[in-house]
Protein backbone atom coordinates (compact mmCIF):
# COMPACT_ATOMS: atom_id res chain seq x y z
CA UNK A 1 0.00 0.00 0.00
CA UNK A 2 1.41 3.43 -0.56
CA UNK A 3 -0.10 6.62 0.03
CA UNK A 4 1.04 9.99 -0.65
CA UNK A 5 0.10 13.12 1.65
CA UNK A 6 0.78 16.84 1.49
CA UNK A 7 2.50 18.38 4.33
CA UNK A 8 -0.44 19.61 6.70
CA UNK A 9 -1.09 18.85 9.83
CA UNK A 10 -4.81 17.68 8.89
CA UNK A 11 -3.49 15.00 7.37
CA UNK A 12 -1.77 13.83 10.29
CA UNK A 13 -5.37 11.75 11.03
CA UNK A 14 -5.94 10.85 8.11
CA UNK A 15 -2.62 9.36 7.67
CA UNK A 16 -2.56 6.96 10.76
CA UNK A 17 -6.16 5.74 10.09
CA UNK A 18 -5.30 4.59 6.76
CA UNK A 19 -2.72 2.21 8.40
CA UNK A 20 -4.44 1.32 11.27
CA UNK A 21 -6.94 0.58 8.64
CA UNK A 22 -4.55 -1.80 6.52
CA UNK A 23 -3.78 -3.94 9.27
CA UNK A 24 -7.28 -4.98 10.39
CA UNK A 25 -6.45 -8.09 8.40
CA UNK A 26 -4.44 -8.95 10.95
CA UNK A 27 -7.13 -8.76 13.56
CA UNK A 28 -4.77 -6.17 15.36
CA UNK A 29 -5.34 -6.47 19.46
CA UNK A 30 -6.79 -2.79 20.52
CA UNK A 31 -3.21 -1.73 22.08
CA UNK A 32 -1.82 -2.80 19.19
CA UNK A 33 -3.67 -0.39 16.84
CA UNK A 34 -3.21 2.36 19.22
CA UNK A 35 0.67 1.62 19.33
CA UNK A 36 0.82 1.94 15.71
CA UNK A 37 -1.34 4.54 15.09
CA UNK A 38 1.32 6.70 17.85
CA UNK A 39 4.11 5.62 15.77
CA UNK A 40 2.86 6.40 12.38
CA UNK A 41 1.28 10.06 14.14
CA UNK A 42 4.76 10.78 15.36
CA UNK A 43 6.91 9.94 12.18
CA UNK A 44 4.27 12.28 9.95
CA UNK A 45 4.26 15.20 12.58
CA UNK A 46 8.13 14.70 12.76
CA UNK A 47 7.32 15.35 8.32
CA UNK A 48 5.72 18.18 8.51
CA UNK A 49 7.38 20.21 11.46
CA UNK A 50 10.76 19.33 10.70
CA UNK A 51 10.87 17.87 7.52
CA UNK A 52 9.12 20.73 5.90
CA UNK A 53 9.10 22.82 8.42
CA UNK A 54 5.52 24.52 7.73
CA UNK A 55 6.10 24.49 3.83
CA UNK A 56 4.00 22.39 1.40
CA UNK A 57 6.07 19.27 0.27
CA UNK A 58 4.62 15.43 -0.30
CA UNK A 59 4.97 12.65 2.56
CA UNK A 60 4.63 9.12 1.25
CA UNK A 61 3.85 6.46 3.20
CA UNK A 62 4.53 2.49 2.38
CA UNK A 63 2.84 -0.37 4.40
CA UNK A 64 3.63 -4.01 3.61
CA UNK A 65 2.41 -7.19 5.65
CA UNK A 66 5.34 -9.93 5.75
CA UNK A 67 3.30 -13.09 7.49
CA UNK A 68 2.43 -10.98 10.63
CA UNK A 69 4.99 -8.69 10.49
CA UNK A 70 3.63 -4.73 9.26
CA UNK A 71 6.30 -2.86 7.57
CA UNK A 72 5.68 0.99 7.50
CA UNK A 73 7.74 3.08 6.16
CA UNK A 74 7.27 6.89 6.04
CA UNK A 75 9.53 9.44 3.39
CA UNK A 76 9.98 13.19 3.10
CA UNK A 77 12.24 14.85 1.11
CA UNK A 78 12.44 17.75 3.51
CA UNK A 79 15.57 19.59 5.19
CA UNK A 80 16.84 16.01 6.39
CA UNK A 81 18.56 15.43 10.00
CA UNK A 82 22.09 15.92 10.36
CA UNK A 83 22.61 14.00 13.40
CA UNK A 84 20.27 11.52 13.81
CA UNK A 85 21.92 10.13 17.07
CA UNK A 86 21.11 13.56 18.76
CA UNK A 87 17.66 13.93 17.11
CA UNK A 88 16.37 10.71 18.41
CA UNK A 89 17.99 11.01 22.10
CA UNK A 90 14.35 11.26 24.23
CA UNK A 91 13.41 14.99 25.21
CA UNK A 92 15.99 16.70 22.93
CA UNK A 93 14.29 18.83 20.11
CA UNK A 94 14.95 21.43 17.80
CA UNK A 95 12.24 23.26 18.25
CA UNK A 96 11.25 23.93 22.18
CA UNK A 97 9.77 27.20 21.12
CA UNK A 98 6.68 24.78 19.30
CA UNK A 99 6.57 22.98 22.64
CA UNK A 100 7.52 19.92 21.24
CA UNK A 101 8.15 17.33 23.43
CA UNK A 102 10.78 15.80 22.35
CA UNK A 103 9.69 12.44 22.34
CA UNK A 104 8.64 11.29 19.29
CA UNK A 105 11.30 8.86 18.27
CA UNK A 106 11.19 7.66 21.83
CA UNK A 107 7.38 7.16 21.24
CA UNK A 108 8.09 4.93 17.42
CA UNK A 109 10.93 2.95 19.55
CA UNK A 110 8.74 2.59 22.39
CA UNK A 111 5.24 1.38 20.27
CA UNK A 112 7.00 -0.91 17.61
CA UNK A 113 9.50 -3.72 17.43
CA UNK A 114 12.26 -1.90 15.03
CA UNK A 115 12.74 1.24 13.86
CA UNK A 116 15.41 2.63 11.31
CA UNK A 117 16.27 6.21 10.45
CA UNK A 118 17.47 7.07 7.31
CA UNK A 119 18.48 10.93 6.76
CA UNK A 120 20.61 13.14 4.54
CA UNK A 121 20.61 16.97 5.20
CA UNK A 122 19.37 18.40 2.06
CA UNK A 123 17.45 15.60 0.85
CA UNK A 124 15.04 14.03 3.54
CA UNK A 125 13.90 11.54 6.07
CA UNK A 126 12.67 8.12 5.73
CA UNK A 127 11.69 6.32 8.72
CA UNK A 128 10.95 2.59 8.71
CA UNK A 129 9.11 0.61 11.34
CA UNK A 130 8.07 -2.69 12.32
CA UNK A 131 6.28 -4.59 14.18
CA UNK A 132 4.55 -8.11 14.26
CA UNK A 133 1.02 -8.11 15.28
CA UNK A 134 -0.75 -10.47 17.15
CA UNK A 135 1.74 -12.20 18.71
CA UNK A 136 -0.03 -12.56 22.14
CA UNK A 137 -2.54 -14.09 20.40
CA UNK A 138 -0.45 -17.03 18.62
CA UNK A 139 1.60 -17.23 21.88
CA UNK A 140 -1.60 -18.69 23.76
CA UNK B 1 -18.16 14.40 14.84
CA UNK B 2 -17.21 18.14 16.60
CA UNK B 3 -14.37 20.21 15.19
CA UNK B 4 -13.47 23.50 14.55
CA UNK B 5 -11.75 25.21 11.65
CA UNK B 6 -10.65 28.54 10.90
CA UNK B 7 -10.60 29.52 6.73
CA UNK B 8 -8.71 32.25 5.92
CA UNK B 9 -10.49 35.77 6.22
CA UNK B 10 -13.15 34.35 7.85
CA UNK B 11 -13.69 35.27 11.61
CA UNK B 12 -14.22 32.48 13.78
CA UNK B 13 -13.54 32.43 17.63
CA UNK B 14 -12.46 29.11 18.74
CA UNK B 15 -13.37 30.20 22.19
CA UNK B 16 -16.91 30.97 21.49
CA UNK B 17 -17.30 27.82 19.39
CA UNK B 18 -16.12 25.85 22.84
CA UNK B 19 -17.87 27.72 25.22
CA UNK B 20 -20.70 27.24 23.16
CA UNK B 21 -20.45 23.54 22.97
CA UNK B 22 -19.35 23.49 26.82
CA UNK B 23 -15.73 22.70 25.60
CA UNK B 24 -14.62 24.43 28.93
CA UNK B 25 -15.74 25.92 32.65
CA UNK B 26 -14.73 28.01 35.18
CA UNK B 27 -15.09 27.02 38.73
CA UNK B 28 -13.69 29.45 40.93
CA UNK B 29 -10.15 30.18 39.96
CA UNK B 30 -9.78 26.95 38.40
CA UNK B 31 -10.72 26.01 34.46
CA UNK B 32 -11.58 22.61 33.07
CA UNK B 33 -11.24 21.58 29.25
CA UNK B 34 -12.98 18.84 27.74
CA UNK B 35 -10.54 18.00 25.37
CA UNK B 36 -11.84 16.48 22.11
CA UNK B 37 -11.27 13.24 20.42
CA UNK B 38 -7.78 13.31 19.30
CA UNK B 39 -5.22 14.97 20.86
CA UNK B 40 -2.49 15.33 18.16
CA UNK B 41 -0.36 17.88 16.25
CA UNK B 42 -3.20 19.06 14.34
CA UNK B 43 -5.47 19.99 17.73
CA UNK B 44 -2.70 20.73 20.17
CA UNK B 45 -1.44 23.99 18.38
CA UNK B 46 -5.90 24.80 17.47
CA UNK B 47 -6.02 24.12 21.77
CA UNK B 48 -3.12 26.14 22.76
CA UNK B 49 -4.33 29.02 20.92
CA UNK B 50 -7.36 29.46 22.75
CA UNK B 51 -6.32 27.79 25.79
CA UNK B 52 -3.51 30.38 26.59
CA UNK B 53 -6.17 33.34 25.72
CA UNK B 54 -8.67 31.86 28.49
CA UNK B 55 -5.90 31.76 31.35
CA UNK B 56 -5.16 34.89 30.57
CA UNK B 57 -8.64 36.78 30.41
CA UNK B 58 -10.33 34.86 32.90
CA UNK B 59 -7.32 35.01 35.18
CA UNK B 60 -6.85 31.19 35.75
CA UNK B 61 -4.86 29.53 38.95
CA UNK B 62 -5.33 26.03 38.05
CA UNK B 63 -6.66 23.98 35.27
CA UNK B 64 -8.14 20.96 35.02
CA UNK B 65 -8.03 18.31 31.55
CA UNK B 66 -10.71 16.08 31.19
CA UNK B 67 -9.69 13.21 29.07
CA UNK B 68 -13.00 11.51 28.98
CA UNK B 69 -13.47 11.89 25.67
CA UNK B 70 -9.86 11.80 24.57
CA UNK B 71 -8.96 8.36 22.50
CA UNK B 72 -6.17 9.23 20.81
CA UNK B 73 -3.25 11.49 22.13
CA UNK B 74 0.75 11.55 20.66
CA UNK B 75 3.95 13.41 22.04
CA UNK B 76 2.51 16.85 20.67
CA UNK B 77 -0.29 16.62 22.83
CA UNK B 78 2.63 15.64 25.94
CA UNK B 79 4.18 19.28 24.57
CA UNK B 80 1.22 21.33 24.84
CA UNK B 81 0.02 19.86 28.37
CA UNK B 82 3.62 20.87 29.25
CA UNK B 83 3.56 24.65 28.07
CA UNK B 84 0.14 24.93 29.57
CA UNK B 85 1.82 23.38 33.44
CA UNK B 86 4.62 25.67 32.95
CA UNK B 87 2.15 28.62 32.23
CA UNK B 88 0.27 27.85 35.26
CA UNK B 89 2.69 26.90 37.43
CA UNK B 90 4.99 30.34 37.38
CA UNK B 91 1.88 31.87 39.47
CA UNK B 92 1.60 29.12 42.08
CA UNK B 93 -1.01 27.24 40.23
CA UNK B 94 -1.52 23.69 39.73
CA UNK B 95 -2.44 21.23 36.37
CA UNK B 96 -4.74 18.38 36.63
CA UNK B 97 -6.07 15.71 34.48
CA UNK B 98 -9.10 13.25 34.72
CA UNK B 99 -11.07 11.03 33.25
CA UNK B 100 -7.88 8.96 31.74
CA UNK B 101 -8.73 6.10 29.85
CA UNK B 102 -6.17 3.01 29.02
CA UNK B 103 -4.73 4.52 25.49
CA UNK B 104 -3.69 7.61 26.60
CA UNK B 105 -2.72 6.27 30.17
CA UNK B 106 0.24 4.56 28.65
CA UNK B 107 1.14 7.74 26.64
CA UNK B 108 1.17 9.66 30.08
CA UNK B 109 3.27 6.81 32.02
CA UNK B 110 5.74 6.11 29.35
CA UNK B 111 6.21 10.17 29.51
CA UNK B 112 6.37 10.42 32.69
CA UNK B 113 4.16 13.59 32.68
CA UNK B 114 2.59 12.19 36.01
CA UNK B 115 5.60 13.50 37.89
CA UNK B 116 4.27 17.45 36.89
CA UNK B 117 0.35 16.57 35.87
CA UNK B 118 -2.05 15.42 39.56
CA UNK B 119 -4.53 12.40 38.09
CA UNK B 120 -7.88 12.27 39.24
CA UNK B 121 -10.28 9.66 38.40
CA UNK B 122 -12.74 12.41 38.03
CA UNK B 123 -13.21 16.55 37.12
CA UNK B 124 -15.04 16.74 40.25
CA UNK B 125 -12.63 14.64 42.08
CA UNK B 126 -10.10 17.17 40.86
CA UNK B 127 -11.82 20.44 41.38
CA UNK B 128 -12.60 19.49 45.12
CA UNK B 129 -9.18 18.87 45.58
CA UNK B 130 -7.44 22.15 43.79
CA UNK B 131 -9.75 24.16 45.57
CA UNK B 132 -8.60 23.07 48.89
Amino acid sequence: MKLIIESISENEAFARTVVAAYITRLDPTLEELADVKTAVSEAVTNSIIHGYAGKHGKIEIRCEIKNRELEVEITDFGVGIADIEKAMQPLYTTKPEWERSGMGFAFMEAFMDALEVYSEPGKGTRVVMRKEIGREEQDA
Amino acid sequence: MEGWSKKKGEETDMAQFLEKNRRYRKVGDCLVFYLAEELDHHAAERFREISDSLIEKEQIKNIVFDFTGVKFMDSSGIGMLMGRYKKVMFSGGRAAVAGVGEVVDRIFLLSGLYKILEKYETTEEALENMQK
